[in-house]
């Protein structure tokens, strides 16, 4: 027992170099999933039929596929085929922001959809733009309603994280992996590897709930617990 | 098209339909300044399919003028409030002034202040609508578009999503903005108030105007024998004399 406690002691410091990696993923990803999802979202609702039917493509396209698979096809595949010789950790924020930009456009685009048609007619009548309605009114009510879907994707997209081992970026799991079979012992790093995980995905979500929380239009909901 | 400099709008023959059912079959009226005219059972804000409104005679339909610059000049006051949820009552004012008109922040804030007092609701400037009853909504709503100094205010059944208790408050700001000048369309079933406020009555059934006039002559002496059973209806359910 003590021997296994020694090596995860042993090991923290590399598994933790790990954790950083796993954290600028996922930041990455997020980031870029947020920044492709909102025009996404706003272009499904807003706009014309052909640019919404293309934005439901991309959806179908980057939902329908194992996030695994997505990965070879872009880092093996098309990514090589551009002549794009990408560092595996850069590959990776690309197609896992990608596909995060599928599942938060959906999440943007159902709050939008939730918010009364009111909201966007009282703009209107004010004589502002649609672009500017979008801006200052739709959006800051929209973004306030996804914030617990959003919370969900950091969750399902930290974890998702862990394929990008496949690809050779150091994060977590890459690194226990390497542990676990130069010394033999899966199972104190594996534990360990778990407890990292659930630390980050407690830590973001409990975060993203006092964002909630804080952003909160008074009069509505719960009040500050 | 006659050019007459005090009429402010102008509507003529409109259509509009919802489906398979037409909603409006060719509604024409207009408004000089400083009238206010209450019409009964129209529903605003939406593109017609006919017809052609003019402000201040110049052509809002078929216009190659932004819609918006014309949309500044009519304000609106919808049924259910349609308040920013997201911004306290003050900067629901503000962001027409700011976002719309380009106006500096303090310089709106100023305006906004005071049209909240206008409408007696300066204490609640930090409130957001829902924390608001729905008068003060109203009255929020009301300032808001009078906010923008526009040419006319089209009032969306004022009063219909309010408790009994609540439609008080919101005709009297109503009464004010008549009394002091304010050129107004207002779409009310409020018999009494209507009698009050305006000076033309337009009486609107299935998409058509049946009978039109100042209320004197409607309530008094009505061409129609529609109008005539309207009102006595009314008159059944709230007693005889209002106001």
């Amino acid at each position: 027992m003590n021997e296994n406690l020694a090596l995860i002691y042993q090991s923290l410091p590399y598994l933790l170099k790990g954790c950083t990696i796993t954290i600028g993923l996922v930041g990455g990803a997020l980031g870029l999933g947020f920044v492709i999802g909102i025009p996404m979202a706003v272009g499904q609702v807003y706009g014309n039929k052909y640019l919404s039917g293309l934005i439901s493509l991309y959806v179908w396209f980057f939902r329908g596929l194992p996030v695994l698979v997505l990965l070879f096809l872009f880092y093996f595949g098309l990514f090589s085929l551009l002549g794009l010789n990408l560092p595996a950790f850069t590959a990776a924020i690309l197609v896992l922001g990608l596909r995060s930009a599928a599942y938060q456009s959906q999440i943007f685009r159902g709050s939008i959809q939730s918010l009364g048609e009111g909201q966007m007619l009282a703009a209107r009548s004010l004589g502002m733009k649609k672009s500017k309605a979008i801006l200052y009114i739709i959006l800051p009510q929209a973004l306030r309603i996804s914030i617990p879907g959003w919370s969900n994707e950091y969750a399902i997209l930290l974890k998702d994280s862990a394929v990008t081992y496949a690809v050779g970026v150091m994060e977590i799991l890459t690194r226990a992996n390497f542990i676990a079979t130069r010394t033999y012992k899966p199972m104190p790093i594996f534990l360990t590897c778990a407890v990292i995980f659930i630390i980050l995905t407690y830590g973001g979500v409990k975060i993203l709930d006092l964002l909630e929380n804080k952003v909160r239009i008074p009069g509505y909901g719960e009040e500050e617990r | 098209m006659q050019k007459d400099k005090d009429i402010v709008l102008r509507v003529e023959d409109i259509h509009k339909r919802y489906g398979k059912e037409e909603i409006l079959k060719g509604i024409s009226f207009e408004i000089k300044k400083g009238e206010t005219k209450v019409i009964i059972c129209i529903n605003q804000l939406t593109i017609p399919d006919r017809g052609k409104i003019w402000l201040e005679n110049e052509e809002v339909t078929h216009s190659r003028k932004d819609i918006n610059q014309f949309r500044q000049k009519m304000g609106m006051v919808f049924q259910d409030f349609n308040l920013f949820d997201h911004l306290d009552a003050l900067r629901n004012i503000e962001i027409g002034l700011i976002k719309v008109k380009g106006m500096r922040k303090n310089e709106a804030r100023q305006k906004a202040i005071e049209e909240l007092k206008q409408v007696g609701l300066e204490k609640q400037a930090d409130l957001y609508p829902a924390q608001l009853s729905g008068g003060q909504k109203q009255r929020v709503s009301i300032a808001r578009a009078l906010a923008m100094d526009p040419k006319v205010i089209l009032f969306d059944e004022p009063t219909s999503a309010l408790d009994p208790e609540l439609i008080g408050e919101v005709l009297e700001v109503i009464k004010k903005l008549a009394i002091g000048g304010m050129t107004m369309v207002v779409v009310t079933h409020e018999m009494g108030f209507a009698r009050s406020v305006a000076n033309e009555i337009i009486f609107v059934e299935s998409g058509r105007i049946i009978d039109q006039g100042t209320p004197y002559k409607l309530f008094t002496n009505p061409d129609h024998e529609r109008t005539r059973k309207f009102l006595c209806k009314i008159t059944e359910l709230y007693g005889k004399s209002e106001e």
